[in-house]
């Protein structure tokens, strides 16, 4: 049974000199790590210093200096008058964003759920569309949209510019809660419902309660998203309620004369701050919102 | 076939130290296993001999040669690892010829020796397929495979049947013992499996804390145990231990149970150990015992006795109806039972 | 009692009727109603005269159209490659064990979590000859620098590759992170055994395995490209003159500022056809491999 030629002694393996060798704690190739790490860390911390330091800088300096130079006679006016400029649009923002952010979460939490434990007939096709409708460029959709909401007379107010974030935030929203929902164990769907519980019942007392890490997600992935809109709040938001980032363009795009920098990057900074804020204080949440958006998706 | 010589082996991560001041010489041929418990250093200890762990003081000498600081490809070994690790997007046929060909191996020897290796394990059958469409013993060969293609002087396993089911478990250990006949290379297997380590070893090295507790072969380890760790690790159910002493005329007693030894060397406070398989039911027994429970495995019956207070387990190989609460006489072997220093563990 | 169990019946379905309403009247009534509108002679008000495939014709013909296409598929190439390589990279680096690694994903995410316009406008300002960092270089003292792409009619658009690279490499990094966290630590181990060198390991072996990673990626960034419009509006306005129009910039400005809203939609279509070709066989792909999991999507 032996299948096995008589071992003929085994060839040796390639080379094999024993050559005492590197520690492991700095190689050249390890600095390189660093070295490559640490040099695109400054390229995209280049901007955002760039930005902070313009902001600081009176005009003059601007028009003299070099752009990397530290401010010399740094000034709070640029600040001053970029919140003159964009306040209006901030607090627009946050009118827009509250509810922009809590109903979509609601939608998304109530179809999350009703897709992953119900399985009505035709949901998850329904649901596929919907997916696929978040890749869709929405300049395919805007115009029917403006014309539906002119028809009803509620185009260019607060009210539009909400449905329509409702109506596209809703295939991001929903697919985080359904692939959370998914990971819930069915056992305790089933076991609610022998308890007595209905559909209403067990999302409300059952579900929701359960839910709060991926609603922790779901608000800042939705925040963040609301609060960088352009083309929604350009569109549908009217004259009075333009969001910040529709201002600070208009602003700083739009003026003619002389253009002043440094009030420009404080504007810019100023509508950056908030979802810029989230971002650095919430940190491993927004890793974990786009890991589950993105890759589940 | 190389051997593997271990001085002076010291590996620390961070504060650790897990590996302190480790002398092992493997000899050419051997079947060597490290058995302990998790944590007991093994598997670190493998990975240094592998060079994927870098060592903090000692050599390493592989075939003759030092090995210290050489890369893992140039130490002459190949590895099996507990996860397989085998490259999913390649067939298995390319998985087992990539490391000869990153070497440089010419493509007519690559080819002679994947033919050969694939028949040997009985896998020339799946040579084009993907590593997701095996089973979990297929992959198992394919890995292997994947490191005797390379002709090693050394194979080093870790836990490679630990993923397994019981009965595939069973198997591949036979047929790894099988492939040891067959190639007679030297081969250190790691595992915390005393039943593989039994069967398959030529030596086992009993390991805990990082240290060596004791080497020898199957028998040395399990009838002679150098200290109350390994007496209690080999062995299932494990050896029954007994604390009490031992007097002048070299009798040990506990309590009521008493048993002639002939082991004035030892008088002093002693632990006792007996394999449960010799103790023996017997009606004209020396000792008193009430079952407190059996346990009927098939071709013997585990049987655990309540002495004065004490809980031992004995095997008995013929199916006589023993009931919960009977009593019974026993004996114990006074030929085959170890003695232990009770404060250090060490056998007397 | 038959009435609860009546409603409790139907609740699933009620609930979902947001979700239905959404994707039937929002995304596939206003996707039906655009290629509808792309068939009319529409101008500044939806038409009925229909007129065959003349938008399309007439949109085919306009130089500014055709020059958008041509823009976005330069940008589109040197965009996906760059961020694809670049998060690579940065993902593969990081994952070496390096120390710092939080502080390193915070710097290379952040970009993320601003706005295009904010990026825009930040780039704009770097990018600006004479003051940005072209007057920096100069002062700094190298004398022939010249970096000033940005009022180039062929350089433009990767200004805005640049920018938008910036920000969505990132991104691609975490998801690449993401992908590398989730491949056999062992697998590395047997890779050193077999003497592969660490470049070879990445693009032989591991690249091959984050296949579902790279698919997603690609898909997102794809996605992405054929949206671009707001860090074009923030950053060159579609100029110098017409050098950085894109395809949604064009729609855009069709539909709102030039009346044209039968034109617009046949550019709308037209947009939309790249993204269903690229998400059908990915729709397709996801579902077979859930089918082939035992139907866990």
């Amino acid at each position: 049974m032996n299948r096995l030629q008589a071992a003929a002694p085994p060839m040796p393996i390639a080379h094999a000199p024993a050559a005492a060798r590197r520690k492991r704690h700095l190689t050249p190739a390890r600095i390189g790590v660093y070295a490559f790490l640490i040099s695109a860390a400054l390229f995209f911390l280049l901007p955002l210093y760039v930005m902070i330091n313009t902001s600081f800088k009176p005009m003059q300096e601007i028009r003299m200096g070099n752009v990397f130079a530290l401010p010399v006679a740094a000034t709070l006016d640029p600040w001053r008058d970029a919140w003159g400029a964009v306040s209006h649009g901030f607090w627009n923002s946050v009118a827009i964003a509250v509810p922009s952010t809590v109903i979509p979460i609601l939608l998304g939490a109530i179809n999350g759920y009703a897709l992953s434990f119900w399985r009505p007939r035709g949901a998850n096709l329904l649901f596929g569309v919907l997916l696929a409708g978040a890749f869709i460029p929405v300049q395919v959709m805007i115009y029917p949209l403006v014309w539906m909401m002119a028809h009803a007379g509620v185009f260019g107010s607060l009210p539009a510019i909400v449905v329509v974030h409702v109506i596209f935030g809703m295939p991001l929203m929903t697919l985080l809660f359904r692939n959370y929902y998914a990971s819930v164990p069915h056992e305790l769907f089933q076991a609610a419902r022998i308890d007595g519980g209905g559909f209403w019942r067990i999302f409300l007392q059952v579900m929701l309660p359960m839910s709060l890490p991926i609603v922790v997600v779901a608000a800042i992935m939705q925040v963040t998203g609301v609060w960088n809109d352009y083309i929604l709040g350009l569109v549908f938001a009217g004259r009075e309620n333009l969001p910040m980032t529709v201002q600070l363009n208009n602003v700083i795009n739009t003026t003619t004369g002389t253009r002043l920098y440094n009030v420009n990057m404080a504007a810019t900074i100023l509508t950056a701050a908030v979802p810029l804020a989230i971002y650095f204080i919430s940190g491993r949440w927004f890793v974990r919102g786009i890991a589950a958006g993105a890759v589940k998706g | 076939m190389s051997n593997v010589h271990l001085r002076k082996l010291c590996i620390t991560r961070g504060n650790n130290e897990i590996i302190r001041d480790l002398d092992l010489q493997i000899d050419p041929g051997e079947f060597l296993v490290l058995l302990g418990p998790s944590g007991c250093g093994k598997s670190t200890l493998l990975h240094s001999i592998a060079g994927l762990i870098d060592l903090s003081g000692g050599a390493i000498e592989i075939g003759g040669r030092d090995m210290s600081h050489a890369d893992p490809s140039e130490r002459g070994i190949g590895m099996v690892f507990q996860s397989y690790a085998l490259y999913p997007t390649m067939s298995v046929e390319q998985n087992m010829s990539f490391g000869l060909k990153i070497a440089g191996t010419p493509k007519a020897e690559v080819q002679r020796r994947v033919r050969r290796t694939a028949e040997m394990l009985q896998l020339d059958a799946l040579l084009e397929r993907k590593p997701a469409q095996l089973s979990g013993g297929q992959r198992q060969r394919v890995a292997i495979g994947r490191a005797l293609v390379r002709e090693a002087g050394v194979y080093l396993f870790d836990e490679p049947l630990s993923n397994l089911d019981a009965k595939l478990r069973a198997e591949l250990r036979r047929e790894l013992k099988m492939l040891h006949q067959t190639l007679g290379s030297t081969m250190i297997y790691v595992t915390h499996d005393q039943a593989e380590a039994m069967t398959l070893a030529t030596r086992i090295v009993v390991m805990q804390g990082g240290r060596i507790q004791q080497i020898g072969t199957p028998a040395d380890v399990y009838d002679t145990p150098a200290n109350r760790f390994v007496a209690g690790f080999l062995g299932s159910p494990s050896m029954n231990f007994i604390e009490g002493s031992v007097d002048a005329q070299g009798s040990f007693g506990a309590g009521a149970i008493t048993l002639p030894l002939g082991r004035a060397d030892a008088v002093g406070a002693v632990t006792l150990a007996a394999r449960p398989e010799h103790l023996h039911v017997d009606d004209n027994g020396p000792l008193d015992a009430r079952v407190t429970l059996v346990e009927p495995m098939g071709n013997h019956q585990v049987v655990w006795l309540d002495c004065a207070g004490q809980q031992l387990s004995c095997i008995v190989h013929d199916a006589r109806p023993l009931a919960t609460s009977q009593a019974v006489r026993f004996g114990i072997d006074a030929g085959r039972v170890s003695l232990f220093d009770p404060a250090s563990g060490k056998r007397v | 009692m038959p009435a609860q169990r009546l409603h409790s019946r139907f609740s699933p379905h009620l609930a979902l009727l947001p979700m239905a309403l959404t994707v039937l009247v929002a995304y596939i009534g206003g996707a039906l109603w655009t290629l509808r509108t792309s068939f009319t002679a529409s101008r500044t008000f939806p038409s009925d005269t229909y007129i065959g495939v003349a938008q399309y014709v007439r949109l085919f013909d306009n130089e500014r159209w055709l020059l958008s296409l041509h823009n976005l598929a330069v940008y589109g190439a040197a965009f996906i490659v760059a961020c694809m390589v670049i998060g690579f990279v940065l993902a593969v680096f990081i994952d070496q064990n390096v120390k710092g690694e939080g502080v390193l994903r915070t710097v290379f995410l952040y970009p993320y979590a601003m706005s295009f316009i904010a990026t825009g406008l930040v780039w704009q300002w770097l990018l600006a000859p004479g003051s940005g960092i072209e007057g920096a270089m100069r002062q700094l003292g190298f004398e022939g620098f010249s970096f000033d792409w940005i009022v180039h009619q062929d350089l433009v658009i990767y200004t805005v590759v640049i920018a938008t690279t910036w920000q969505a490499s990132g991104l691609v990094m975490a998801l690449m992170l993401a992908g590398l966290r989730g491949i056999d630590p062992e697998i590395y181990k047997a890779a050193r055994l077999d003497g592969v060198p660490a470049w070879r390991v990445y693009l032989q072996i591991v690249l091959p395995m984050l296949g579902p990673t790279v698919a997603t990626v690609f898909l997102l960034l794809t996605t992405s490209v054929v949206k671009l419009f707001d860090a074009v509006v923030a950053m060159t306005q579609g100029g110098p003159g017409i050098a950085s129009e894109v395809p949604a910039k064009f729609i855009m400005d069709h539909l709102f500022l030039r009346s044209n809203i039968g034109l617009a939609s046949s550019g709308a279509v037209t947009l939309l056809l790249p993204v269903l070709a690229l998400l059908a066989p990915y729709a397709y792909a996801r579902s077979r491999r859930a089918r082939l999991n035992g139907g866990r999507a």
